[in-house]
């Protein structure tokens, strides 16, 4: 990619609130004319990052350079870019026609060119002969034409937009949609367009950039992050899908729900542990005993309008969603199989708990902002150790009194037999527990790790 | 009629007239010519054309002391409605802690007895060493009506837009141009709340302009009032000064009253 295709450059970019990391370390190109979408769960550090760019927020560590020029200290109104705002923020002492015309006056634009350049937008947002109109007496999906007419008459070369359908319902957000891509493609312009809405991101973008905790967890264009998510929260943010844990046996031959399939998938290495998803509309079901993989009794099955939607129960005990065109009665006995193409092996991020640690005494080690007991027998007080924890030997318990430490739940994935939670301790560190019990996202739970399931080691030389 | 709604009428008409008999007792004697305050010597006007022609006793010192009340009242509150809508921005934008300290803060001078907050400007004053006068009695006066001005304009803040002096900033509004233009008119009704109450606050002001106007002679209505009535006796052509103030104020409030109706009226 040339260098000048590259409109806006996003360089190590970090920001904490107090001590809560917000964005960390962030890197991103922005290529001229793309409609690129930052999507994430609230909290992630979307709008962060967009206010970073139009310049309203500043960083604590990280550049930005918008055509070459670095840009990181020139404030908002320098910047050639325009902004739609959430909740419109429309001036409400002004009619329709002077909130457009609010930055032509600004740049003493003369006053025919003013009254020509409101009545194009005007047109362009669909929202002629409404330039008198006082702005609250507007509906919620005509400010927001106004709002976009006002940031278009600017001709930013980049238009931010903040969530800018939230508001709207269901019916005005699918209209909004399709015009904010027709509005992009005939104005040629870049778009960075935030919101938490999959479905929004996957029906507008050129590129998504999805985002979790802080951090960007995957750039590509639609149909890359739908097929091909590259770690369990992507394949659980984008659409529905089946995530389980694998074994890569060797290339293109991987074993998870306890049997093994074809799949196109190398350079894993050999007997190697991996997260594999399935969506829920490549399981197929087939009447041919030489097609059939495995077998399962469907659990449920439930009309979503397009499609069906089923829960099986795999004859090894997994768990499945299956979605079909075609309804299965519920109690019967299927046979399915899976086309090595639709199976997506992704690196396991890891494979047990790992911590830091240190030894604070006779069988006593630090981590996780508190001292758990364990066998120390080999080390030494003071020692600096880590402490391995499997995920299924944590324990959550619903009261404090007998835990070790506290925290909340903040993200679960179902694996087809068991739930992987990620909870989020006192200290601001994860823990990632394995574990039958269902919790909710957002729980306070009691940890509790057995003395005998902390394993200890010395830290590896030189990786620290 | 049942005897409950008889009662409440009579409560609500024994109320009004406990409080506005004695200004209604003011204005009707100012239409007589006693010196004497309660003697009804027939219908006259002369004590509005002793007031106006300045026939009466010591009306220059009256006159500078209505002046002084105003210009005083007027700077006050002007600087007092600045002052006080850039610090409720300010808090607006605190969080936490130090927002809610910030608005106890604001808050402990409204409650403030008078007295001590004379006394503490004019040891304050003395302690500095600025010589007592004009300049001290603003200074107070900007002091006691700031609060209500911070006061009256948070809740225009918390109705605002979060975004839309962001949005003047992003269309190419420098942060000057953007609070003139957006921010202002949008806290305007508060800060004209807040203008209109400092402006009546400085006016109705006694104890802490007694305190801290110093030896040079400055009165300002009250305390020309005060003096004058320690000097053996209200001067007759105060009365129909403070029904024609009276009437002033009640105008106001009146056209104030309409205003705001009409405004309901039209958002709804």
């Amino acid at each position: 990619m040339s260098q000048n295709d590259v409109i806006i450059k996003v360089e190590h970019l970090s920001k904490s609130f107090g001590d809560k990391t917000v964005l960390d370390d962030i890197n991103l190109e922005i290529k001229r004319g793309e409609f690129v979408t930052l999507l994430g769960p609230s909290g992630c550090g979307k709008t962060t990052m967009l206010r970073f760019i139009a310049g309203f927020n500043t960083a604590d560590e990280g550049k930005i350079i918008m055509e070459g020029k670095d840009i990181t200290d020139v404030p908002p109104f320098k910047r050639p870019l325009n902004t739609v705002f959430q909740r419109y923020a429309l001036f409400p002492h002004l009619d329709v026609y002077d909130n457009i015309a609010f930055g032509l006056k600004l740049n003493k634009v003369p006053e025919e060119e003013i009254d020509k350049r409101v009545m194009k937008v005007l047109k362009l947002v669909s929202m002629s002969d409404y330039e008198d109109r006082d702005v609250e007496s507007l509906s919620g999906g005509q400010q927001q034409r106004v709002a976009i007419a006002r940031a278009l008459i600017n001709q930013p070369k980049v238009l931010l937009l903040d969530e800018p359908l939230a508001a709207l319902d269901l019916k005005m957000r699918k209209d909004m949609q399709i015009e904010l891509k027709e509005m992009h493609k005939k104005l040629g312009i870049t778009f960075i367009y935030v919101t938490h809405d999959q479905e929004e991101a996957l029906t507008l973008s050129d590129t998504i950039v999805v985002m979790n905790e802080g951090k960007i967890q995957q750039i590509g264009t639609p149909t890359d992050i739908y097929n091909e998510p590259v770690n369990a929260f992507v394949a659980d943010f984008i659409g529905e899908s089946n995530i389980l844990k694998g074994r890569m046996i060797r290339d293109r031959r991987v074993a998870f729900i306890k049997h093994e399939f074809d799949c196109v998938d190398e350079g894993f290495g050999e007997d190697v542990k991996v997260d594999v998803v399935v969506r829920p509309e490549d399981i197929y079901f087939t009447t041919d005993p030489a097609k059939c993989q495995f077998k399962a009794k469907v659990n449920s099955c439930i009309f979503k309008g397009v499609h069906y939607e089923m829960w099986v129960d795999t004859d090894t005990g997994y768990e499945l969603m299956i979605q079909d065109y075609d309804p299965y009665p519920v109690g019967s006995e299927v046979m399915l199989y899976i086309d090595p193409d639709d199976i997506q092996v992704m690196k396991k991020e890891r494979e047990a708990n790992t911590y830091a640690a240190k030894v604070t005494g006779e069988g006593e080690v630090e981590f996780l902002g508190t001292t758990f007991a364990c066998d120390t027998t080999g080390f030494e007080e003071g020692d600096e150790v880590v402490a391995t924890i499997r995920f299924e030997k944590v324990d959550l318990l619903d009261y404090e009194e007998e835990a070790d430490t506290t925290g909340n739940v903040v993200f679960i994935l179902y694996m087809g037999n068991h739930y992987h939670l990620t909870v989020k301790t006192e200290s601001g560190e994860n823990i990632w527990v394995d574990t039958n019990d269902i919790w909710d996202k957002g729980d306070f739970v009691g940890i509790k790790i057995l003395p005998e399931d902390i394993r200890l080691s010395k830290p590896a030389a030189g990786n620290e | 009629m049942d005897w409950k709604k008889l009662f409440a009428k009579l409560y609500i008409w024994l109320l009004l007239i406990v409080l506005y008999a004695p200004i209604a007792f003011i204005v009707i004697f100012s239409f007589t010519e006693a010196k004497s305050l309660g003697n009804w010597t027939g219908f006259s006007t002369a004590l509005y054309q002793n007031l106006f022609n300045g026939s009466m006793q010591n009306a220059s010192g009256l006159l500078s002391a209505v002046k002084n009340t105003l210009l005083i009242a007027l700077v006050a509150s002007v600087v007092a409605t600045l002052l006080g809508t850039i610090a409720a921005i300010g808090i607006f934008h605190l969080h936490g802690t130090k927002k809610q300290t910030m608005t106890f803060l604001n808050n402990i001078p409204m409650i403030n007895p008078d007295i001590i907050t004379g006394v503490s400007l004019f040891l304050l004053f003395v302690f500095l060493g600025i010589s007592q006068g004009y300049t001290t009695v603003i200074l107070a006066h900007i002091t006691f009506c700031t609060p209500y001005v911070v006061l009256n304009v948070m809740p225009k803040l918390r109705q605002m837009n979060p975004n839309i002096y962001e949005a003047a900033l992003d269309l190419g509004a420098t942060p000057a141009q953007a609070f003139r233009k957006v921010l202002v008119p949008a806290l305007r009704p508060g800060m004209i709340s807040g203008f209109i109450l400092s402006f009546t606050m400085s006016l109705d002001d006694f104890v802490v302009t007694f305190f801290t106007r110093g030896t040079i002679g400055l009165d300002t209505l009250s305390t020309y009032i005060y003096t004058d009535a320690r000097k053996g006796g209200l001067t007759p052509e105060l009365k129909p000064l403070m029904s024609i103030i009276f009437l002033i104020i009640l105008v106001v409030l009146l056209v104030i009253n309409i205003r705001q109706s009409k405004q309901l009226e039209k958002k709804a």
